[in-house]
């Protein structure tokens, strides 16, 4: 097994050389950059090609790639233009943020998804199946920016179960019980939002693989042994069903990032998916940069994890 | 002047493992085997499963890579040609196990039939709609089946599909490969019959693999068993059936079931010193490595794997 | 005398498609006795699977109609619960592809173990563990103790089957079922299991139902023979009986339609036409008639019953008394004509 995650680690480091070449390119290649449009309209031009000269921004790409690069090996993201402060800090607070929300998602959405996904493939076609299945697919109709607005003007503003904006009421001392209770208060509801709508694609995929597993010869195995169907559905089909699931994990972590992007914004949750949009609509290159490296790492890492989690329960793979 | 001429074809395929995926070591599938056929006759490979008969039969007709050897088609050596391109490949077909996968489903009955005519000869809509039926009408199917699609043909049909299109081209050679083991007894005799009279019609050579023992007498004149990748024996099917040499043969023929339920306790005896002997001689017949030696003549027909000294 | 141990009696299990109930068992009716093995013979879609299901009570959307004794104890509808307590300890059954029947996730030793776990509450851990390497052993696996701890897909196809077949006698069933337990195999490994279910029938004085289409694994297995076509019965005798004096046209067409090791024949014998599907089976009348069409009307009955010819044998419809294979027929003509 150790052997089998160490190869899996080292195929990461050509993803990401490749990752961090994309994002750069792609990022010098958005139209204008944080000079043009921020700055005193009185200022001499010649000044700002000054500026840019000192910047390094006008040196061939690779070499200001090459710049960029080394810094980040050495935790260096530059400096922020609108901040005016090292991005590496600005992300800092923000990558918790961010961090919380996720891992509160996730197990918002695996505490629906897997009980729903149970019963739908275990009493597959009849109408709790039907219910489960029709909610699901409303989960994957609706599009989660506009169920996100929904849901913050329901139980945000007109109900006021639920705090707004912000990540943590102001004036609380970190470390408190206090505040730890707050910062889970802010994030319930982004957090709910985007779990009722992601688990559509893992009640489905855990119903079919279900419906599946249950035709397989060796459950019937089980039964001819006299296993009673609750032992036929824990020890033998739960455990080959779950299989997928570890493995669509890593894509679920790409979903995420997705979803806080939209889900940030709309609930005003400083984390990283909303320091991203900030960042591109004021051209704060080294902020894009690295907000997107993180999220294509994060990626990178959830693939592995899923490798990793499927090396240990699925012995087939562990053998190779 | 030869049909078929397989020289110490060897095709072994690599194991990948370690940190970086390296070659560790290669699986010897099929390990320098050699054998002739003749024209209109039916040679019978055997062998359990891993025994390498299949891997033979692909090899011949392109679909595995060939790691040694040499194969003669009508004296013309055929080793390396690539398969999609040669003129020569019309002259072997293969025929597959499953009937059920290996027509494609969405796929209409026409299409499938004229696909190795698309392939190598240019008709016209008509033409190919002509030569298909005139096909059908040969493996016994209704020339209105053109339309239809797999899934509406029993397994003995599709099977009957299956040699349609590998004989749509008038090919010189078949290669069976299992081509009645996924079918029932009564299913199965049809087809054999089937093979057997488009045999004599077509004037075919086939190469019949197959583990089944009872269908390969039935088929062939001549055959050579194989194990681990080598031949164990060869010879006229009545020398392999009725004066086994090497210990396997001798095995897989004793493990034949018998029909007769009289016969158990006789079986059961024979059965028991096949194995005493194949115990006790296991040394003499089998290397270091558990490989069956080169094959010697024991007589014009009749080749059996001894060791050098006899 | 014989002990009898599982009696089926008009037995029909039938399947829903649509609107309607379709029997693939229709109306059947056996006896197993304590070691004795039955087979039954017959080609895919004859309804064999379904009745070895049907005794197991394998069947989750099936109507049962009939009667399932065994050891005198109606088993065709009971509960689940009920039928839990039985299987795996009482009846063990074997199934076709040892690939597919063990579950890929789980221990050998777990799989095997979880048998005696469901029906000896109380046996200790350790005593359990002692109790599947005994039963490995007695499969002939070697090194059971290395076996234990291993992943099915580390072993080949035979033993696997010997795992399964650990599974089906952990308890020493009284009724074996084995549901085509060589087709998988190579020939040679399919002489070793057969032999090891002989001698494991003989240990356990256990009753076999053998399900097969394979006429030699018949000969040599069997005791008695129960030969189906389209959901019946349509001969059943002892081994030697039906292998010298077959009577029904089925039975001799799958005879004649088997190509042998031991005799050069040109052709085979091709039985016309195809296996009605299910939803296609004739109700009425003898069922094989479509397939002989030569044979004249007159010579079915209307309801076809099992006939005993001599004790022991049953045929179905009188139709097997005027049967004759087309070219034996014209051979007869032909003598005629010079």
């Amino acid at each position: 097994m150790w052997k089998f995650s160490l190869r899996r680690i080292l195929i990461m480091i050509p993803q990401l050389f490749a990752l961090s070449l994309l994002i750069f390119i792609l990022a010098k290649m958005m139209p204008g950059d944080a000079l043009s449009g921020k700055i005193d309209p009185n200022i001499d031009p010649a000044r700002i090609e000054e500026l840019r000269e000192e910047m390094g921004w006008n040196d061939p790409w690779h070499e200001q790639y090459a710049r960029w690069v080394g810094g980040v090996v050495k935790g260096d993201f530059g400096q922020s233009f609108r901040f005016k402060m090292p991005v590496t800090e600005i992300i800092g607070q923000r990558i918790v943020n961010s961090f919380w929300l996720s891992l509160v998602t996730l197990i918002l959405t695996y505490l629906i998804a897997i009980p729903l996904g149970i019963t739908s493939g275990r009493f597959n076609d009849t109408l709790r199946d039907h219910l489960i299945t029709g909610y699901s697919y409303i989960g994957f109709a609706t599009p989660l920016f506009i169920f996100a607005l929904v849901m913050l003007w329901v139980f945000g503003f007109q109900l006021q179960w639920f705090p707004t904006s912000g990540s943590v009421a102001p004036g609380l001392e970190p470390g408190t019980f206090d505040y730890v209770a707050s910062k889970l208060y802010h994030l319930l509801l982004p957090a709910f939002s985007m779990a009722l709508i992601q688990t559509y694609s893992t009640i489905q995929y855990l119903r079919n693989e279900i419906v599946d597993t249950k035709q397989r010869d060796f459950i019937i195995t089980a039964r001819a042994k006299g296993a009673s169907e609750t032992r036929v559905y824990n020890n033998h089909i739960l455990r080959n069903s779950l299989l997928p699931i570890a493995a669509f994990f890593g894509y679920e972590i790409t979903l995420l990032i997705g979803g806080s992007i939209f889900v940030e914004n709309i609930f005003g949750y400083p984390g990283m998916g909303q320091l991203l949009v900030e960042s591109i609509t004021l051209r704060d290159y080294s902020v894009v940069t690295a907000t997107t490296l993180l999220f294509g790492v994060a990626s990178v890492l959830g693939a592995l994890l899923s490798d990793i989690i499927l090396s240990i329960i699925d012995p087939r793979i562990r053998i190779k | 002047m030869g049909f078929l001429k397989v020289e110490d074809l060897k095709v072994h395929f690599p194991i990948k493992g370690g940190f970086f995926g390296r070659t560790l070591g290669y699986v010897k599938a099929v390990d320098g085997v050699s054998f002739n056929l003749e024209k209109g006759k039916t040679y019978g490979l055997v062998g359990e499963s891993g025994s390498g008969k299949s891997t033979t039969g692909r090899a011949i007709i392109g679909l595995n890579h060939i790691t040694d050897g040499k194969i003669e088609f009508e004296d013309k050596e055929i080793t390396k040609i690539h398969r999609a391109k040669a003129e020569i490949r019309k002259d072997i077909q293969m025929i597959f196990q499953d009937p059920y996968s290996s027509l494609n489903p969405k796929k209409r009955v026409l299409d499938i039939v004229a696909e190795p005519l698309r392939n190598f000869e240019r008709l016209s809509r008509k033409e190919e709609r002509f030569k298909v039926q005139e096909l059908l009408e040969l493996v016994g199917l209704s020339p209105e089946s053109i339309l239809k699609y797999p899934h509406e043909f029993s397994g003995g049909q599709r099977q009957r599909i299956g040699i349609a299109r590998a004989v749509a081209l008038k090919p010189k050679l078949i290669i069976a490969d299992e081509p009645v083991s996924a079918l029932d007894v009564s299913v199965q005799a049809q087809v054999l019959n089937f093979m057997k009279e488009i045999q004599r019609e077509l004037d075919l050579t086939y190469l019949f693999i197959s583990h089944d023992l009872g269908v390969i007498r039935h088929m062939c004149d001549h055959i050579g068993i194989m194990y681990k990748g080598r031949f164990v024996e060869e010879g006229t099917a009545n020398e392999i059936f009725n004066e086994p040499q090497h210990i396997y043969t001798k095995r897989l023929i004793a493990a034949i079931p018998d029909i007769d339920p009289n016969k158990r306790e006789e079986l059961k005896r024979f059965r028991a010193e096949v194995s005493t002997e194949y115990e006790q001689a296991y040394n003499d017949y089998f290397d270091e490595e558990g490989l069956a030696y080169g094959l010697k003549p024991i007589s014009e027909t009749h080749l059996v794997a001894l060791p050098e000294k006899g | 005398m014989a002990e009898k141990l599982l009696e089926i009696k008009n037995l029909k299990t039938s399947f829903r498609i649509r609107d309607d109930y379709y029997a693939a068992v229709d109306n059947v009716s056996l006896t197993v006795n304590k070691n004795e093995v039955l087979a039954i013979v017959g080609e895919s879609g004859c309804g064999k699977s379904a009745l070895a299901f049907s005794i197991m009570g394998l069947h989750s959307r099936a109507k049962i109609d009939g009667n399932i004794y065994f050891k005198n104890e109606d088993i065709a509808n009971i509960s689940t619960s009920k039928l839990n307590k039985l299987r795996g300890k009482h009846m063990g059954m074997i199934f076709q592809d040892p690939l597919t029947a063990l579950n890929p996730l789980m221990i050998i030793g777990e799989q095997i173990g979880e048998t005696l776990l469901l029906h000896n509450k109380d046996m200790t851990k350790s005593a359990r563990k002692e109790k599947v390497i005994n039963l490995l052993e007695k499969v002939g696996i070697p090194r059971p103790e290395h076996v234990y701890e291993q992943f099915p897909h580390e072993l080949s196809g035979g033993m696997r089957q010997r795992v399964v077949i650990a599974t089906a006698i952990a308890n020493e069933p009284d009724l074996l079922i084995a549901d085509e337990p060589t087709t998988a195999l190579d020939v040679t490994i399919q002489s070793q299991i057969l032999d090891l279910i002989k001698d494991l029938k003989e240990d356990m004085n256990s009753g076999i139902v053998l399900i097969t289409h394979d006429l030699g694994v018949v000969a040599e297995m069997a005791d008695r023979v129960a030969v189906m076509y389209a959901g019946q019965v349509v001969e059943i005798a002892d081994v030697h009986t039906l292998f010298e004096n077959p009577l029904h046209p089925y039975t001799r067409s799958l005879f004649n339609s088997v190509p042998n090791a031991n005799e050069e024949q040109d052709q085979l014998h091709v039985i016309q036409g195809i296996v009605p599907s299910l939803q296609n089976l004739p109700r009425e009348g003898c069922r094989f008639a479509a397939r002989i069409p030569w044979i004249d009307a007159s010579a079915h009955e209307t309801n076809p019953e099992l006939h005993e010819v001599q004790p022991g044998h049953f045929v179905r419809c009188t139709c097997y008394k005027h049967f004759n294979f087309p070219e034996e027929s014209k051979e007869e003509q032909q003598h005629g004509v010079s």
